[in-house]
């Protein structure tokens, strides 16, 4: 299994390709945070029928380890959106977005974002799922040894951990998502973990809390109504 | 952190009356990233740290740092990440500018020290002032301050759709990160550019800017600042989240309003920020003046300040 390499600004990220030879839409696993891609497809999506792609965000993996920090959510999102460019020119049609964790709130933010590019998105747990809570904590000074091992980045663990994520900010991007990408039920909830952010989404229109197997044969099939306006 | 040896900095083709460029220019290493620092007068002087807004650089502060300077004080800048002279980093955040701020006070001094920050300096160092109370003496905000206000009404559907095309932008933005460049041109043709943003400031200081702050390639002039960097975006901040770090301010500072709105500022008045601050803080709005107030009256917003710092 051999990593497409896309850039972002000055980061090379690795794009993995763990099924490709079936025909259908593209499944894009986005890692929990400290996390990296899995080598081969999970037990958890191996159901889903089409091919499986998977990222290193930044400071993960193979992803480059960049200096100095300065991650955010959105900008994990610029390296999910990349992918997402890179898995649409495969001519597969709108991706469907799995996350873990902070992947879950990047899968959340892309389909709100590119709504009619992303067919449906699984929200999961795992590491990072909270980030720093619905608003502001107590402010820390991040002194990271610089002699400490790499990947993942010391700096994202702190930054990505303490990411703010007030549920009204996650709620608009669901709105998107339900506005423009022509599904009713657009997000899926599948985790059992609900930090406020995703409480919050879960009780929006066009979110379903549902069983990883009923969300992924729902998106794997879902035909998307033409996009508004 | 290190504090490397010194950068020697070209001499301007272009003069500005009262502008005058650092005395002394360093690097500094924050995590890897090079930042450009500069200092202003007598080395052994107290010192005085200045925080540059964003889309500017240290140099914006060529005709405010001399007069500080003269007056006694040895002061202290840097270009920020992404800015001026400095490295252009693979990300950007406040958090990351709070840490590249520390580094350059930390390779100066273990001290702590008076901070003046113009702008989005002023949103940082109110961050820092929260974050490494210990740093800061005296905390000087130059129209950077912020403001409670909420945006204009618009329609849910206009909002949803407002919305789409910022997200979509900054997406398509992110994409083309990697092969962007700033526009070339005549350091007039960057002046004039700048002048959209900056209406208030004279041609003569703009053309002066664009001497200082871009650098010359086959196809013209560039300004240094990192293409990646764009105005706008998005993100979770709220105003209030800086606002609320004002009443628990532990030191004294001076707040410095401009009066008159342009694009590049905040729009913040007195009333604004009064309801937010602790007894040991003074705001002052500054009559017919604009957010670069410490360009457009240097002699007046130095004087109020060195009152202060007094």
């Amino acid at each position: 299994m051999s990593a497409v390499t896309l850039t972002h600004n000055k980061i090379s990220l690795a794009l993995y390709p763990l099924r490709e030879d079936t025909p259908g839409r593209v499944l894009l696993l986005l890692h929990g945070l400290g996390e990296s891609s899995p080598t081969e497809v999970p037990a958890r999506v191996a159901d889903w029928p089409g091919p499986v792609w998977a990222l290193d965000f930044t400071g993960h993996g193979d992803s480059t380890v960049p200096d100095g920090g300065g991650y955010t959510a959105e900008s994990m999102m610029g390296d999910a959106d990349i992918a997402l460019a890179h898995l649409l020119g495969l001519g597969r049609g709108p991706v469907t977005l799995y996350g873990r964790g902070l992947g879950a709130y990047v899968a959340l933010m892309l389909a709100g974002a590119r709504p009619t590019d992303v067919c449906g998105a699984i929200l999961d747990d795992g590491p990072g799922l909270a980030g720093g809570g619905p608003s502001p904590s107590t402010p820390v000074l991040a002194r990271i040894d610089p002699a400490a091992p790499r990947p993942p980045d010391p700096f994202a663990l702190v930054e990505l951990s303490a990411d703010v994520r007030p549920p009204d900010y996650a709620t608009t991007f669901v709105r998107q998502a339900v506005h423009y990408s022509g599904l009713d039920r657009c997000i899926a909830v599948v985790g059992r973990v609900r930090p406020p952010w995703l409480d919050a989404v879960a009780d929006e229109y066009g979110v379903v809390s549902e069983g990883i197997a009923q969300a992924l044969a729902r998106f794997a099939t879902a035909e998307p109504a033409p996009a508004d306006s | 952190m290190t504090y490397s040896a010194e950068v020697t900095l070209a001499t301007p083709t272009i003069t500005f009356p009262g502008a005058r460029r650092p005395d002394r220019s360093s690097t500094v290493d924050s995590s890897g990233v090079a930042i450009r620092a500069y200092e202003w007068g007598d080395a052994d002087a107290p010192l005085l740290f200045l925080v540059h807004g964003g889309f500017d650089f240290a140099g914006t502060f060529d005709l405010f740092a001399p007069l500080l300077a003269d007056a006694g004080w040895r002061v202290v800048s840097w270009d920020q990440r992404g800015h001026g002279g400095s490295a252009h980093a693979a990300l950007y955040s406040w958090d990351a500018d709070v840490r590249d701020a520390i580094a350059v006070v930390d390779s100066v001094t273990a001290d702590p020290v008076p901070m003046i920050g113009h702008s989005k300096g002023g949103g940082i160092l109110l961050q820092l002032a929260e974050v490494a109370p210990w740093r800061m003496t005296r905390m000087v905000n130059l129209d950077g301050l912020p403001s409670g206000r909420t945006a204009p009404d618009v329609a849910d559907h206009e909002r949803t759709r407002m919305l789409r095309d910022e997200l979509a932008s900054w997406l398509d933005h992110h994409r083309r990160t990697h092969e962007l460049q700033r526009k070339p041109g005549t350091l007039d043709d960057l002046a004039a550019r700048r002048g959209t943003m900056n209406p208030r400031l004279s041609p003569e200081w703009l053309l002066y800017l664009a001497s200082i702050g871009a650098q010359e390639s086959e196809e013209g002039w560039r300004w240094t600042i990192d293409p990646a960097l764009r105005f706008g975006g998005f993100g979770p901040f709220r105003p209030e989240w800086s606002l609320d770090r004002l009443p628990g301010l532990g030191i004294p500072m001076l707040g410095v309003l401009s009066t008159i709105e342009e694009p590049m500022g905040w729009g913040t008045s007195l009333v604004d920020v009064q309801p937010y601050l602790p007894d040991t803080a003074q705001v002052v709005e500054m009559a017919d003046t604009g957010h670069f107030l410490h360009i457009e009256r240097p002699r007046e917003v130095a004087d109020v300040v060195l009152e202060f710092l007094r």
